[in-house]
């Protein structure tokens, strides 16, 4: 995974609560079994008129030229609810999203993009709009800078800053990029002693191969 | 100690930091969309499933539910998920319901009913539905496909630990109010963000007297609260579902197992991050107007006003909502024709919500209006079965309803299928999503007997007694 360290980039507004992931890529776009592929039909509900001949929906705000280059996504709470998709986070990064800020995610999706580097971050909803208001008076020079070391959101020129809380965890796996799996094999000796004494305890719980 | 303090201590292998543990997954299930990247991506890494026992995968997601089905679907890539999903299965050594295999059925209906989800296992797969299972008391919850990735790898998740949270549900349901209707009100009331960051535990008489499969319902959409997980204490009802299924223990290890089993649930004195309590006394069949679940009314309510909405954002959401469904704040739900129904899914598509159905059919002798496209796709091979020898197909062939082969289907239009541009549809499923169920269809969610009414009324009802 790459690691993601601080971030400066466009930030678009899409202040809508309760974005689902099948807004975010419905089932139909999500044509190959593959991670990749998918950014073509990034909020395709919202982005054409017309889903098969991908003519763009002039006002939805992705399509805006001031935004066809942002890389930060100011949203709406529980963002990325519904179904577990990590084609979600796949279709926003190939897209170009490198941030999320919403005032809260769907557990699944934080999740997810916890595990493909793509950022989310918890802030009040007030200061959502705030910075919403401030980045669309002229979004390509107010531009938002993200500091995962020292947790926090730079605006106005470096003028105002947002703190921002993430789990000590998560900002560690993002910022050194770490193969999650690889750190867990390091804990191999603790799950074989875990099901050593499990199996005593709850022996049917192991099954062979006798089914 | 509460019901879910007792399974994370259970499971938990190591306490990583102040909130993340890495947890012990008793059982791995994976379908072919999501499981198929999961299974790719461990083999592209050159791993392999540690413990293959404890792993499944089933086909319900891409494959087609028509008569006379094969490898290919609708959509035109969906045969790549089924090949692609076979063959990783085969190379990693997990047991696999394919097509024709007769247990083949949707994730969250054969794993109980084959017995790989029971009390007080933990269970993952890459489905948010995954808390369907806590209706057994297993602690079950979805994860994305790297996650499931790292559990084949690994047998464990590391997992924040969510907070508790207990709804009691107090006083008696009417007739013709079902467990989808107690899930509905109960978002209608917390919201869909509601349940952010709890592990919900349901409990109170009501759930006592709720059948196991109705227990399912219920704890399927814990995920549209946006739980972690949602779930009920194990008791006699749920041990004696379990007993004699495929992959349930046997013998002096079933013994065993419910000896524990038996000590699977909320202490007395447990205390809860949050609780809150219920009355469904004059809880009415619930009907969603809007594009989540949360746009939930009384069946026979009325639609609501943006100028009610306790803030602009929801003023806003309502407007765009009543837009995509083409309805009117202030009218009934009765006044839109329909032109589809769809009986199925992991939330309603076992044998009860179909005897269910049945039960209406036959009382009432009722068949589907005109014009009106009426699907019923049952849960899973066992179901199908089951339906069958009661002769619930014919009944529900005779009505006008078709009979379909067993998986999620237009649950979110799997497979490409889809009904339409315009559509309004009555649906057992679970979401109501702008385009769940294909571009442009308008998803009204309810239960089986509401969406059976409204089928054969031509209108959204959930009158029963007419």
């Amino acid at each position: 995974m790459t690691p993601f360290t601080s971030h400066r980039g466009i930030a678009a507004p899409l202040l809508r609560d309760n974005i689902d992931t099948d807004t975010i890529i419905p089932s139909r776009e999500m044509r190959t079994v593959s991670r990749s592929g998918l950014a073509d039909g990034l909020f395709a509900p919202w982005r054409y008129t017309d889903a098969d001949a991908r003519a763009p929906r002039p006002d939805f705000v992705l399509n805006q030229a001031h935004y066809e280059s942002a890389s930060i996504l100011l949203t709406g709470l529980n963002f990325g609810c519904g179904s577990s998709r990590e084609h979600a986070v796949w279709a926003m990064m190939e897209w170009g999203i490198k941030v999320v800020i919403a005032p809260s995610f769907a557990t699944i999706f934080r999740n997810n993009a916890m595990r493909n580097g793509l950022l989310t971050i918890e802030l009040e909803s007030d200061r959502i709009e705030w910075l919403a208001n401030w980045v669309s008076t002229d979004p390509r020079v107010n531009q938002l800078a993200v500091d995962l070391e020292a947790c926090t959101i730079l605006s106005e020129a470096g003028r105002e800053k947002d703190g921002f809380q993430i789990d000590p965890m998560a900002r560690l796996m993002l910022i050194d990029g770490l193969d999650e799996i690889g750190l867990t094999e390091q804990s191999l000796k603790l799950i074989e002693d875990f099901e050593h004494r499990d199996q005593s305890r709850r022996p049917w719980v192991y099954l062979n191969d006798s089914h | 100690m509460t019901l879910f303090d007792k399974l994370w201590q259970e499971h938990e292998v190591v306490a990583l930091s102040e909130r993340q543990s890495l947890l012990y997954v008793d059982r791995i299930f994976l379908h072919e969309r999501t499981g198929s990247v999961a299974l790719n991506g461990l083999l592209e890494n050159g791993r392999a499933v540690r413990r293959q026992q404890h792993a499944f995968c089933t086909m319900d997601h891409i494959v087609d539910t028509r008569p006379g089905r094969n490898d290919d679907t609708l959509m035109p890539s969906g045969r790549d998920f089924i090949v692609a999903t076979r063959s990783a299965a085969r190379e990693t050594g997990i047991q696999l319901f394919d097509i024709q295999d007769p247990d083949q059925g949707i994730v969250h209906v054969i794993s109980p009913e084959l017995g790989i989800a029971l009390p007080g296992l933990s269970l993952i797969c890459p489905d948010s539905h995954t808390c369907t299972l806590g209706g057994l008391g297993a602690l079950a919850w979805g994860v994305g496909s790297t996650e499931a990735e790292h559990a084949l790898a690994t047998s464990t998740l590391r997992v924040t630990r969510p907070q508790t949270m207990r709804v009691r549900f107090v006083g008696k349901m009417a007739k013709h109010v079902t467990a989808k209707d107690l899930i509905l009100y109960t978002i209608r009331s917390l919201s869909a963000s509601g349940g952010a960051g709890y592990a919900i535990e349901f409990a109170g008489p009501a759930i006592l007297a709720l059948p196991v499969e109705s227990r399912l319902t219920l704890c399927n959409m814990a995920t549209e609260l946006s739980a972690f997980t949602g779930l009920i204490a194990p008791d006699e009802q749920v041990i004696d579902y379990c007993r004699g299924r495929q992959f349930a223990p046997k013998g002096s290890a079933w013994e065993a197992a419910i000896r524990h089993w038996q000590t699977l649930q909320s202490d007395a004195d447990a205390l809860f991050d949050s609780e809150l309590q219920i009355d469904i006394d004059s809880l009415k069949p619930q009907l969603t107007w809007g594009t989540s679940p949360q746009h939930c009314i009384d069946w026979d309510g009325e639609i609501p006003r943006a100028g009610e909405a306790p803030d602009e954002a929801t003023a806003v959401a309502w407007q765009q909502a009543q837009a995509y469904m083409g309805v009117t704040a202030g009218h009934r739900l009765s006044d839109y024709p329909l032109d589809a129904a769809f009986i199925g899914s992991c939330t309603n598509s076992r044998l009860s919500d179909l005897r269910e159905v049945a039960d209406y059919l036959t009382q009432t002798g009722h068949r589907v209006a005109q014009g009106v496209k009426a699907l019923c796709v049952p849960g899973s091979g066992g179901v199908k079965r089951a339906a069958e020898a009661e002769g619930i197909d014919a009944i529900f062939r005779q009505a006008g309803f078709e009979w379909r082969e067993p998986g999620c289907s237009m649950c979110f239009f799997a497979g490409g299928e889809s009904l339409g541009e315009g559509v309004r549809v009555a649906s057992t499923t679970n979401r109501n999503f702008q385009g769940r169920q294909g571009l442009g269809v308008r998803t009204h969610l309810g239960s089986p007997a509401s969406v059976a009414a409204s089928a054969c009324a031509g209108h959204l009802l959930a009158d029963m007694t007419s």
